[in-house]
């Protein structure tokens, strides 16, 4: 009993030190913004490695999920003759949603977890030493960019995955179940609301895409320097990004359509 | 590097050579004082004692191995010295300043004017031969490109690998990898260099290459060499200088040949590489009887 309550109290206290080194970290990160806007160069770099190699699996993903939305939605709808409806609900769905839920889930796999993996190596491989002893800064010179293009990267591939969605769904609703097309694009214009809808979900995609990129950046510099350490701390990453993005998400529905 | 413009500007170098025990880099009896003044140094991790009261002095101009078995911090010595670690207690001195008492952006500045060779080499994985070299150029200079490029250049001639500045880290060899590691550690001309390991892993023709780059290296470019290492033949070749330390404290120091003929039985047994003496060839543990046939023994 006692050794239960002493376990209880270590996994706190890691807990709190977790957090607190994490937040630590977060801080130098944001303090050394003004060094990658002054070298561009190295944002585009990991703009391109986070950003758009990530484009491919969001893109295929974003135009699935539309597709099941359109015939899961048309089977619904046509038992109460709304089938007319079926663009705005695939659209809501997707912008209020799935879009920056599943893109965030995605991105936490695939960018996420190289993130992770390429900081961890590169402290196991003594590469972050090194630039330390060159007196370069690891935190400015690979941890921020990184940062900041994840950051940048979330919306714009929650973008990407809604905006395929509803031409998936468009596909299977108008072209394969015979919706019609003017009551598709007309019903999802009338009632998708700039504020309500959109802005809501490029606020959650902004917020999910910071989680995600602090726990990544977190893990792989907090890692272990072994193969085991590496290998921890990239499942750490997609984990509690995945567990991050799902809480998150509730407490951003809660507040925002209450 | 004398046409470098270098961004720190030179005025603290000044500064820190002025404090180096009150005696200016122009005044006589400043070759005297040691680079490197370790005193009373503690450091643990966790539980483990690392170092107990570590007294060491690195005199200028020389090569001076620290050597010990595996796992006695050696390099966690240098990575004291190069203010990686904070130390429990003690002071560490790089030409007159303490490392530990340095703020982040002094403590780069001295940083520039070390290089450090380490195990692994630690080269950028994501970038050429070429531009491993040149990464703290462009980070700390602002030359053109043409002034980088013979730069870099000169400096893969001096580790003789001109010719393998196209290939990646994955494409060299261990020993290519050090001396590429080697030529980035002397790209910005640093007062000392410190070597983790250097021989490790190397075949003797790699080794014998090392060893003759890390003498030449000091010898010409006036540097202050570091030679941590558990390679007895190879170290006492080419240093200077030899401290030899264990459990937290030097064990014995001076002149490779003195060593080879100390009267203690703990530096024989380590230099000449015997299985059996003070360190005992066996780990700590109970008797085997007692531990084959447990309570019956």
């Amino acid at each position: 009993m006692t050794e239960a309550f002493a376990r209880l109290g270590r996994f706190g206290i890691d807990s709190v030190r977790h957090l607190g080194r994490a937040s630590l970290l977060l801080l130098q990160v944001l303090a050394s913004m003004g060094e990658v806007l002054r070298r561009p160069r190295l944002l585009v770099e990991q703009l391109f490695s986070v950003g758009v190699l990530t484009v491919l699996i969001i893109a295929v993903s974003g135009l699935f999920v539309g597709m099941v939305l359109a015939l899961q939605g048309y089977y619904i709808l046509s038992q109460f003759a709304a089938e007319a409806t079926l663009g705005v609900m695939v659209a809501a769905s997707l912008v209020r949603e799935l879009g920056p839920v599943v893109t965030a889930l995605l991105f936490a796999g695939r960018a996420g977890s190289a993130l992770t993996a390429e900081i961890g190596l590169m402290k196991a491989t003594e590469q972050l030493s090194g630039l330390e002893m060159m007196a370069v800064n690891p935190v400015r010179r690979i941890l921020t960019p990184r940062f900041l293009a994840g950051f940048i990267s979330m919306p714009l591939l929650a973008a990407l995955f809604s905006a395929l969605g509803v031409l998936g769904g468009w596909f299977v609703g108008v072209g394969l179940l015979g919706v019609d097309d003017g009551a598709w694009w007309g019903q999802m214009q009338a009632r998708i609301d700039w504020n309500e809808d959109l802005m809501n979900g490029v606020i959650k995609s902004l917020v999910f895409g910071f989680a995600c990129v602090w726990i990544a950046i977190f893990q792989g510099y907090n890692s272990v320097p072994t193969s085991a350490g590496v290998s921890g701390a990239t499942t750490r990453t997609v984990v509690h990004s995945s567990l991050a993005v799902l809480a998150l998400d509730f407490a951003l529905t809660a507040l925002m359509f209450d | 590097m004398s046409r470098r413009e270098s961004k720190s500007g030179k005025a603290s170098q000044q500064q820190a050579v002025q404090l180096s025990a009150g005696v200016k880099k122009d005044e006589p009896g400043y070759e005297a004082v040691p680079l490197v003044r370790i005193h009373d140094l503690h450091f643990s991790r966790g539980e483990r004692k690392i170092f107990s009261g570590l007294n060491i002095e690195i005199p200028r101009g020389r090569i001076t191995a620290i050597m010990g078995p595996s796992g006695t911090g050696k390099t966690t010595l240098l990575k004291l010295i190069g203010g990686q670690l904070r130390p429990d207690q003690g002071t560490v001195e790089v030409d007159g300043l303490d490392v530990h008492q340095l703020k982040m952006k002094e403590l780069y500045r001295l940083r520039m004017r070390m290089g450090m060779l380490f195990q692994s080499g630690a080269l950028l994985t994501d970038l050429n031969v070429f531009e491993n070299v040149a990464f703290p150029l462009r980070e700390h200079t602002r030359l053109n490109d043409a002034m980088l490029r013979k730069l870099v250049l000169l400096k893969l001639e001096a580790v003789g690998l001109r010719g393998a500045r196209d290939l990646m880290p994955a494409e060299l060899s261990g020993g290519m990898a050090r001396r590429v590691a080697l030529a980035r550690a002397i790209a910005l001309d640093p007062m000392m260099i410190m070597y983790d390991e250097p021989f490790t892993g190397q075949d003797p023709i790699s080794m014998g290459v090392l060893v003759k780059l890390i003498r030449q290296l000091n010898d010409a470019a006036g540097l202050t060499s570091i030679v941590v290492s558990h390679d007895v033949k190879e170290t006492s070749a080419i240093a200077d200088l030899l401290y030899v330390i264990s459990d937290g404290r030097v064990v014995e120091s001076g002149a490779p040949g003195s060593l080879w003929e100390s009267g203690s039985e703990w530096t024989r047994q380590f230099m000449h590489g015997l299985p059996d003496g003070p360190v005992p060839f066996h780990f700590p543990a109970p008797p085997l009887q007692k531990d084959l046939f447990g309570e019956q023994a």
